[in-house]
């Protein structure tokens, strides 16, 4: 009789079952020890509060690499920048409609040969309410993009990527390549109050991977996202840079101003458009 | 070694027709004289428990407090979400508590101990994770529904202030599940087939009741007072939560949000309230650190145990 029950209480389910059964056919050794070496503190069924599942990460790696190597063939310089421990955020210009770039960014670092990380990505407000990729970017480690889960990402010394543009950034036209908007102050204080290291990242050719010309915004509002964009509806292999900046660190001032604050985001600003001009001048060509 | 009845210190415990209230009970039943108290039944609960079926409403429930002169008072009883009208769960929620504190404080109470829900916190696509004490209460906001449940949080908590002699700790646990937990979580896990929100599957939290049953336990006997949630550091998935108890996912269609609020509210499940959907499909993650350290509790019972238990019912059944 035991002999029965033992198996039928360790048998999960069929979902958990499917996880299983990819990550026993498609992932690679190499990417199951590469994922190990990037532990996270997870529950005891391999889950984080925020979602990320071990299998779900390891599966979700496997299936970006060909995308990272072939589609896109990435070019990353810089990323021993990227201090190999302790809360870091990796502050990028955001392009391309999809949000592909912090994609690529995440599975740099975490195929890096030396003390890999597997980064967060904080990821648009309308993301949670879409059935199925919801889940599916928390399971491999995006995150809400809210102040709250940054600064609890810090403070268990994640590295975090952020894109200071939003929205403003990814939906914005084909004309407007390159031009780097607004960037908010959140990160600044987030950097400041968790003593986190600032690396600030230059993506070349995500703004070429679905240009834009357009936006439906009626349709957006009905469909209740930030943007419907007139685009390919494909998404094109154009080749895609990554530039990593020298890490900056801000220290914290409880009598700091607005204006110094700006100054400070300012800084970062500038470093970012400086890697960006440094990969379109390394560009050969576009695609 | 437990001391004579009328040495030891008296304990009202609301709600002792529940599981929950009643291994409540039975750890503090050594040490303090019990009182149990039932809205629904009288519950027999042994020669040394005295047992009543009352509404706190009735003038009946202040001879209680006259007889007893109780010392401390744990109130787990409450009509869930799932239960009876809204005006009906406002009275014996919200005006019951409000009648229960009152008299706590006329009859010299010295510690209250009030259990109430992490659900008060509201389930939005836009909660973070590890939701701390701090946060706004907006389910009253989001569903009518649990408007009792944050009423009697609201109103524990100006009895918090306004009466620091009653010595008020207010729980706010996660999903209680385990032997005899009727809540809705619990019968989810225990049944063969369970709805899903289709592409949603929510963060979730469980606590075993025995270990909810020690916190009550080890929060009565300490003095701390305030406002804690209670949650194990650990999470899991309700699929997989479903799926590790040998429970079928039922996908309800999710989008558009219409939809499934309708198709639930015509089915009128009980099992499946339509106002909870969005606990099913956002997650609601709570951060129960505060209440570890302060009380040096730490739950024993892992995901796994719980879902084994779960598992080996369905088995059996």
């Amino acid at each position: 009789m035991l002999s029965v029950r033992i198996p039928l209480y360790l048998n999960p389910g069929p979902g958990m079952k499917l996880r299983q059964y990819l990550k026993k056919r498609i992932v690679p050794e190499a990417v199951d020890r590469q994922v190990d070496r990037m532990r996270k503190v997870t529950g005891s069924l391999g889950h984080d509060p925020w979602g990320f599942q071990e299998d779900a990460a390891k599966i979700g790696m496997t299936l970006v690499r060909p995308i990272h190597d072939y589609w896109f063939r990435v070019d990353s310089r810089g990323e021993e920048c990227v201090p190999d421990e302790g809360p870091v955020l990796l502050v990028a210009n955001h392009s391309g409609q999809l949000p592909l770039d912090g994609l690529m960014i995440g599975y740099t670092l975490a195929n890096r040969a030396r003390n890999p990380r597997l980064p967060r990505a904080m990821i648009e407000r309308f993301f949670p309410t879409v059935p199925w990729l919801g889940n599916l970017l928390n399971q491999v480690g995006a995150v809400l993009g809210d102040p709250a889960n940054c600064a609890r990402m810090l403070e268990n010394g994640e590295a975090v990527i952020i894109f200071p543009e939003g929205i403003r950034g990814s939906g914005k036209p084909y004309r407007e390549r390159y031009q780097l908007k607004r960037f908010g102050s959140g990160f600044m204080r987030l950097a400041m109050e968790h003593n986190a290291t600032v690396v600030p990242v230059g993506v070349v050719g995500c703004e070429e991977t679905m240009p834009a010309f357009g936006n439906v915004r009626p349709l957006a509002r009905w469909l209740g996202v930030p943007y419907v964009p007139v685009a390919a509806p494909v998404v094109l292999p154009s080749r895609v840079l990554l530039r990593f900046g020298e890490p900056m660190h801000f220290q914290p001032d409880p009598e700091m101003t607005e204006e110094t604050m700006a100054r400070h985001v300012d800084r970062v600003r500038s470093a970012i458009s400086d890697l960006i001009d440094q990969g379109l001048s390394e560009r050969e060509r576009v695609f | 070694m437990s001391g004579s009845a009328e040495n030891r210190p008296t304990l009202l415990v609301t709600g002792a027709g529940g599981a929950l209230a009643q291994q409540v009970i039975q750890r503090l039943r050594a040490d303090y004289r019990i009182v149990a108290v039932d809205f629904r039944e009288e519950v027999w609960l042994g020669p040394d428990v005295a047992s009543y079926r009352v509404d706190f409403q009735k003038r009946g429930f202040e001879d209680l407090f006259r007889r007893y002169r109780f010392d401390g008072v744990v109130h787990l009883g409450r009509i869930m979400s799932s239960q009876g009208t809204r005006m009906s769960r406002y009275n014996a929620n919200v005006l019951g508590t409000d009648r229960l504190l009152s008299l706590s404080d006329r009859y010299g109470v010295r510690r209250v101990i009030v259990l109430s829900t992490y659900h008060v916190y509201g389930a939005n696509a836009f909660n973070p994770a590890l939701i701390d004490e701090s946060y706004p209460l907006k389910s009253a906001g989001l569903s009518m529904d649990l408007v009792d449940s944050v009423e009697l949080e609201n109103l524990a908590t100006i009895y918090l202030w306004r009466n620091p002699d009653l010595n008020i700790t207010i729980l706010r646990p996660c999903n209680i599940v385990g032997p005899g937990v009727r809540n809705t979580i619990s019968n989810l896990l225990a049944s063969h087939n369970a709805p899903v929100m289709a592409g949603f599957s929510p963060m979730m939290q469980f606590i075993h009741s025995e270990d909810m049953a020690r916190a009550i336990e080890t929060a009565y006997r300490q003095p701390h007072t305030g406002i804690f949630n209670v949650a194990p550091q650990d999470w899991v998935d309700y699929r997989d939560a479903l799926e590790a108890c040998g429970c079928r996912p039922i996908p309800v269609p999710s989008i558009p949000p219409m939809l499934p609020r309708t198709l639930l509210r015509a089915l009128n499940m009980r099992r499946f309230p339509p106002y909870l959907m969005d606990f099913f499909k956002y997650p609601v993650i709570i951060d129960g650190r505060q209440f570890a350290q302060r009380f040096q509790f730490e739950p024993e019972r892992r995901l796994e145990t719980i879902f084994r238990y779960y598992r080996e019912l369905r088995y059996q059944s």
